[in-house]
């Protein structure tokens, strides 16, 4: 590191892993700690994270993972201008379906965390962690979040004994020809999901409303957590009802989702059910970090792009300190959500029992990180920056909904209060 | 990195200079001395071998500190990278974590690389890329061993993150050069041997010309080294007055007026030495807070939990953007971010070690010591929460200000225009000051 000699105390003279791991100073109960959390931070609390650290993962891409950039990225500079992605928003449409047959299925992009024996490409999540850097990129009006991370990542956690059936939607999904939506509202935290609000009957129709589902609109599957498990639901079906509603993020669409004695088909009991979306929870949320540093990506390079042409005062605008200052320090965010990112899918992708930690910690980070990137490339675009031709507030619009997304930082920081045994006050 | 360098470039005051911009290069890794080597037939293996042929005949249970870090060096095995007869191999780089392991593994003594700091990494890769053979065969080996120490005689105090405005004299007469001025910000000059130095030698030339690079002996007639005392109480530095001070043009480094081409070599390698290994998680100074919270429940309140977790995930967050940095090194990959790392870790430290102090509120109101102390490391842990506070002040000034590092970020990474320059093409002497 090149930080002072005299900066930063020596990790291996002072606070070795070994001595921090054998004596952790809170292991012991006290009788002052908290009586209910402590338990249940016991429990959370993964084997690497607090006291040890965990086996380092491998921050870099690999050259198929830029290859596999490079083709989606020229994909999407081809056939998803911001120009097009406005276009597509103000049209009303949930998604562009023909740019979507070309990544999911030509690229194949689509089956990236399906095994191959189930028609996917058997890849992890560090390649789809790619893909979503490049959508984040071009705020691409694409299912591949909600179809192709959250939707796969469940029905791959469902139950072995309806695996027919689970094959038989996974497989048109990975190959890029159905679209599934997770029936939840995208702003569902991993790390304990609130109860379904649907309800299944004892002949198995399900009954209930789910508000802010993002993915619902276009999918030809609709994924529903009910109270007795998890279920497939096909949303022409007789007492389904999908509504739009006006988004914020105008990119990726949300809608309400009505059912009234819906035909359903269960693929999981309850509690396999629980854990098979929170791991796609848990998923989502850390691959929505390479999607939310691929925004912020484009905001701090159209913002240098911008101020390097933009004179005023007779010099460029950017060369003003002033200015330089706050897009250097965007950079240096950068560079850190780079290595979060890289973290959180090299985990999901190993399935490290960091998992938990790294990804609350790359949310509680990137998310800030797109936010404040997109609200500075407002800001140093000036007016210009406010008008609805310059795409900038589609990114903001993104980034800030992708705050919501999965859990605030807030709710991610809470969580790590747990994961990491910092706990809060008990009064 | 020193302090001395740091402050070389160190008033948040001036933080937008162009020319201290000039004195600081993003990045490291790659082999920055300026000294062409050979590429070395030497592998781990044969690396290994030697490492063992060396233990063999000085066994560092028997052989005594010093002899052993000599034969050390006689072996080429002090940095591989270096020229066989000068402590090397002209083996590359990377093998040095090959030799410096093994004979870790076998208990050999270390040349305590931090507290020769400023030797290690600013005046050896200068002499060894502009000394003559002479130089470098007088300098290399006591510096290597810790026998001679060294300091830096850069900043000055009205030269900080400005450096080539720097106003100290030298004026040639017969065989030598008559040099007066103060430096300062020098940390071990009152430990040290030898200096390096940059001097002003023609007044009439725009700053960043006529200024020429020397050897400065500490212990020559007109050398005064006082300590300068800072908000810890303690003294890490000092300042040096330079009166009369005779060198002779033997102790020059580099061409009469080349001094600041010179300079580069020296500041460009603060930033090559990138440290290896794993950081901990929590293995910085969030870890001594974190168990502070853990230890002492009576102290917590809702707000502070707040800020220590924004903390704690932005400090795991440092310590990976680190880990990620280090395996593109590893990967031959230099990038910038090493002037992100150093950002990165002077505000966490600040706002961290802030934190602290407010954590243990009526605690917080003492502080362990104000005696006068000269150390030679600055030790984070070792103290309370009130000098950590008040020493990670200068972690946004040394080694270049926050400041002047987001404008290299800024011009060199991200491509913006740069600062006008004013001052660029006038004579030195007719500089406002």
């Amino acid at each position: 590191m090149s930080t002072p000699r005299s900066e930063a105390p020596r990790p291996e003279a002072s606070r070795s892993e070994a001595s921090r791991s054998e004596a952790p100073p809170s292991v012991a109960p006290r009788s002052d700690a908290p009586r209910a959390a402590a338990p249940r931070a016991e429990a959370l609390r993964p084997d690497a994270s607090r006291a040890g650290t965990p086996h380092p993962a491998d921050l870099l891409y690999s050259e198929a993972e830029e290859d596999l950039r490079a083709a989606v990225r020229a994909l999407l500079d081809d056939r998803c201008p911001p120009s097009a992605v406005l276009a597509a928003a103000e049209a009303g449409r949930p998604y562009d379906a023909p740019l979507w047959d070309t990544l999911g299925r030509d690229i194949g992009a689509a089956g990236l965390l399906v095994p191959e024996k189930l028609g996917g490409q058997g890849a992890t999540a560090r390649e789809a962690a790619v893909v979503l850097e490049e959508l984040g990129r071009s705020v691409a009006p694409l299912p591949y979040l909600t179809s192709a991370v959250l939707a796969v990542r469940t029905l791959l956690g469902c139950d072995p004994e309806t695996e027919e059936e689970v094959r038989g939607l996974l497989g048109p999904i990975a190959a890029g020809r159905a679209t599934a939506a997770l029936a939840v509202p995208l702003s569902t935290a991993p790390g304990g999901a609130p109860r379904p609000t649907v309800r299944a009957d004892v002949d198995g129709r399900l009954t209930g409303r789910v508000t802010g589902v993002a993915g619902a609109t276009g999918a030809s599957t609709l994924l529903v957590p009910a109270d007795s498990g998890l279920y497939a639901v096909a949303p022409d079906a007789a007492g389904v009802r999908t509504t739009p509603v006006t988004s914020l993020d105008l990119t990726r669409p949300l809608a309400t989702v009505d059912l009234d004695r819906a035909a359903a088909r269960r693929l999981a009991p309850a509690d396999r059910a629980a854990a098979a979306v929170d791991r796609a929870l848990l998923t989502g949320a850390g691959l929505l970090a390479s999607e939310q540093l691929g925004l912020a990506e484009w905001c701090l390079a159209e913002t240098v792009r911008h101020t390097r042409e933009r004179h005023q005062f007779g010099r460029p605008v950017g060369s003003f300190q002033a200015l330089k200052h706050r897009m250097a320090a965007l950079w240096l965010e950068l560079v850190s959500a780079r290595a979060v990112a890289r973290n959180a899918a090299d985990a999901l992708a190993t399935d490290s029992p960091d998992t938990p930690v790294a990804v609350a910690v790359a949310q509680a980070y990137c998310a800030r990180v797109a936010v404040h990137a997109a609200e500075e490339c407002v800001q140093l675009h000036g007016g210009i920056g406010m008008t609805w031709e310059h795409p900038a507030h589609l990114y903001l619009k993104r980034a800030k909904s992708a705050e919501i997304a999965l859990g605030t930082p807030g709710r991610h920081r809470e969580r790590l209060a747990l994961l990491v045994d910092v706990p809060a006050p008990t009064s | 990195m020193t302090h001395d360098d740091a402050m070389a470039h160190g008033d948040p005051g001036t933080g937008g200079s162009a020319e201290a911009d000039e004195n600081l290069r993003t990045g490291g890794g790659a082999d920055t001395d300026g000294y062409a080597r050979p590429g070395g037939g030497t592998d781990a293996d044969e690396a290994r071998r030697r490492v063992r042929e060396l233990l063999a005949a000085h066994p560092p249970e028997t052989t005594p500190r010093l002899a052993f870090l000599r034969a050390r060096f006689d072996a080429g095995l002090a940095w591989v990278h270096y020229p066989e007869g000068l402590g090397g191999l002209g083996a590359p780089r990377a093998l040095q974590a090959v030799v410096d392991a093994e004979l870790a593994a076998a208990g050999a003594p270390d040349n305590e690389p931090r507290r020769i700091g400023i030797g290690l990494g600013m005046a050896a890769p200068t002499i060894l890329g502009y000394g003559t053979d002479e130089q470098r065969r007088r300098l290399l080996r006591p510096l290597w061993t810790g026998e001679e120490v060294w300091c830096q005689l850069f900043s000055e105090p009205g030269a900080g993150s400005d450096l080539a405005a720097l106003a100290t004299r030298a004026v040639r007469d017969g065989d030598d050069w008559v040099v007066d001025g103060q430096k300062v910000w020098t940390s071990s000059a009152h430990l040290a041997r030898w200096a390096i130095l940059i001097a002003r030698t023609d007044p009439e030339l725009p700053k960043h010309r006529g200024i020429t690079y020397f050897v400065c002996d500490m212990t020559h007639p007109g050398v005064e080294v006082r300590p300068l005392r800072q908000i810890t109480g303690e003294a890490e530095f000092n300042e040096v007055f330079l009166t009369g001070v005779r060198i002779p043009d033997s102790a020059r480094l580099g061409p009469v007026g080349e001094g600041w081409r010179v300079a580069q070599t020296t500041l460009m390698n603060e930033r090559v030495a990138i440290g290896g290994g794993h950081v901990p998680r929590e293995g910085g100074m969030i870890g001594i807070v974190a168990d502070t919270w853990r230890d002492r429940p009576e102290l917590r309140t809702h707000d502070l939990h707040q800020r220590l977790l924004r903390l704690w995930v932005e400090a795991e967050v440092a310590r990976l953007a680190g880990e990620r940095l280090g395996q593109r090194l590893a990967h031959g990959e230099p990038g910038p971010e090493g002037s992100a790392m150093k950002l990165a870790f002077a505000r966490l430290n600040q706002e961290i070690s802030g934190l602290e102090v407010e954590l243990l509120g009526e605690e917080g109101l003492g502080y362990d010591d104000w005696t006068l102390r000269r150390p030679e490391l600055v030790d984070f842990t070792g103290r309370e929460a009130g000098y950590r506070y008040l020493r990670a002040k200068g972690n946004s000034i040394e080694g270049g200000t926050s400041e002047v590092l987001l404008n290299i970020v800024a011009e060199r990474v991200l491509g913006l225009p740069p600062e006008p320059r004013a001052d660029k093409d006038v004579p030195w002497k007719d500089l406002p000051r």
